[in-house]
């Protein structure tokens, strides 16, 4: 048969794995802080004697969208959004300092500052945490400041400052768990311009429409291969009519 | 099968319970004491196919990987305490807790339940109950023949009895704070238990130590906001029909596939 019938299967194969990845962000049109993925295809020559004429696609996450979501106003206090780009630095499982921006935070019964997920926010000198308070504020640098339990309210304590970073794109890279790191591993440097907000969570910056236009394109794409698979058959069929005896 | 249908799944399943939780707050728009919930999702973890910065030659590495999104999770339905709006019933035995803290009930089964809830009335031996019958700990009783009951910001309840003329203090409301509220376990009927992550209580008295105050006559409306919860509703369903579409889709990609070869 043909070779091209593998060329035309290894396109609709990536094809269907990039409206998995489509499939994905729009799952996730309604989770905070979510980052749209950006898949492409990049051609694959295949090397060898002969007319270099197959040439495979594979799909590729480029990166993420690192446009900003909307802002929704929560009211609550414990929720943050980050003004344009950056992020806040969390621990992750391993102990090494992750990347977000989903600010739903909250504090468990030892008094630590936590993402929805339960991983601990840091501060400029480790993981935050949070006296007893009667009321708590973080301010645009990231400060957590409290009114302590039994004081007054002109008493605030400042207890840490959320480390906030604004490294390149370019040097992070999305984990299993959906945490970004730098790609070299080591932890990025606190930047004093990137500036949050309290009380409004930033969601998900899916683009609906381009996702539907999208999920519409790759399943004709994929009918498109796996025409070509059709004909790469009937040829074959042909063929061996061709040679038949009778 | 294909993770594409398993991941639109994903999507279906966090926008049916993000309904879940709509639903119930607009239930209880007009339920005393009630605090509204609130789904949280995040996205699940990635299936890293391609590593990313891989040698594609002794030099060179790759400048793009391939990892692939496998959907969307439901990390928390979390309560949402902010205050709610005091509604004035000038009945003596409503109190609402301006601030933070909870009432405690003793359950039936002897354990103590929190609730916001401060409607109370009186069983048929004086005591102060909650709406389902449940007595406020530490426990109060009001003897028979009071005249007028007045409750202080700090708890403090009196009463005039009959044949005196100086009202006489005859209990005292207290409050319990957490510190990490929205741990602790709804249960229904208003009332909310302790749990591993709520913290342990606190117990004092009200305006002391971070406590609210208390209100006499009038009780603390729900904090649920309908134009929001219909905001979410409006995107909660839109999102769920999208999550259809992309099913919808994937499963004509496989069946244009299996008629076609």
């Amino acid at each position: 048969m043909d070779r091209f019938l593998y060329v035309s299967m290894s396109g609709a194969k990536e094809t269907l794995q990039a409206q998995t990845a489509n499939n994905h962000n729009l799952a996730n049109v309604n989770t905070s802080g979510f980052k749209a993925d950006l898949s492409a295809f990049q051609s694959r020559a295949v090397q060898g004697p002969g007319y270099a004429s197959r040439v495979y696609s594979t799909d590729a996450s480029v990166g993420w969208d690192d446009t900003t979501g909307a802002m929704t106003s929560t009211g609550q206090e414990l929720d943050i959004a980050i003004q344009g780009s950056g992020w806040f630095a969390v621990q992750g499982a391993n102990g090494k300092e992750a990347y977000t921006r989903a600010g739903n935070l909250h504090v468990d019964a030892n008094g630590q500052l936590l993402t929805a997920s339960g991983r601990p926010v840091l501060g400029d000198g480790g993981p935050i945490s949070v006296p007893p308070y009667s009321s708590i504020n973080i301010g645009r640098d990231g400060t957590v400041s409290i009114v302590p339990a039994g004081q007054s309210p002109s008493t605030t304590a400042a207890i840490g400052r959320i480390k906030l970073v604004n490294p390149p794109s370019s040097q992070l890279q999305r984990g299993e768990d959906g945490l970004f790191r730098t790609t070299t591993g080591s932890e990025a440097p606190a930047d004093a311009s990137v500036s949050v907000t309290s009380g409004v969570l930033e969601s998900s910056n899916v683009n609906v429409a381009d996702a539907m236009v999208k999920m519409i394109e790759l399943s004709r794409r994929f009918e498109l291969q796996v025409k070509a698979m059709r004909t790469a058959e009937e040829d074959a069929q042909s063929a061996s009519k061709l040679l038949s005896m009778s | 099968m294909n993770t594409a249908l398993w991941a639109a799944k994903t999507g279906l399943d966090a926008q049916q319970t993000q309904m879940a939780v709509v639903s119930n707050n607009l239930a209880n728009v007009n339920t005393t004491g009630f605090k509204k919930g609130r789904a949280v999702f995040e996205d699940l973890m990635y299936q890293n196919m391609r590593q990313v910065g891989a040698a594609t030659s002794q030099d060179t590495q790759a400048p793009s990987g391939m990892s692939l999104g496998t959907g969307v999770r439901v990390v928390a339905t979390e309560k949402v305490y902010t205050q709610g709006s005091f509604n004035q019933t000038g009945n003596a035995l409503d109190v609402a807790i301006s601030g933070r803290g909870f009432f405690q009930v003793a359950l039936p089964d002897g354990s103590v339940a929190y609730t916001r809830d401060g409607s109370f009335q009186l069983n048929s031996q004086g005591q102060l109950v909650t709406s389902s019958g449940y007595a406020v700990q530490p426990s109060i009783t009001i003897p028979q023949g009071a005249q007028s009951i007045s409750v202080g910001t700090d708890g403090t309840i009196s009463a005039t009895l009959v044949g005196q003329s100086a009202p006489s203090q005859i209990g005292t409301l207290q409050l319990t704070d957490f510190v990490n509220p929205a741990g602790l376990q709804p249960r229904g009927e208003n009332l909310l238990m302790e749990s591993g992550s709520s913290g342990a209580a606190q117990t004092s008295t009200p305006g002391l130590n971070g406590l609210g105050t208390l209100q006499q006559g009038a009780v603390e409306a729900s904090n649920v906001n309908v134009v929001e919860e219909m905001v979410n509703m409006i995107q909660t369903q839109r999102a769920y029909e999208m999550n259809t579409k992309a099913i919808s889709t994937t499963d004509q990609m496989l069946q244009f596939l299996s008629t076609n070869l």
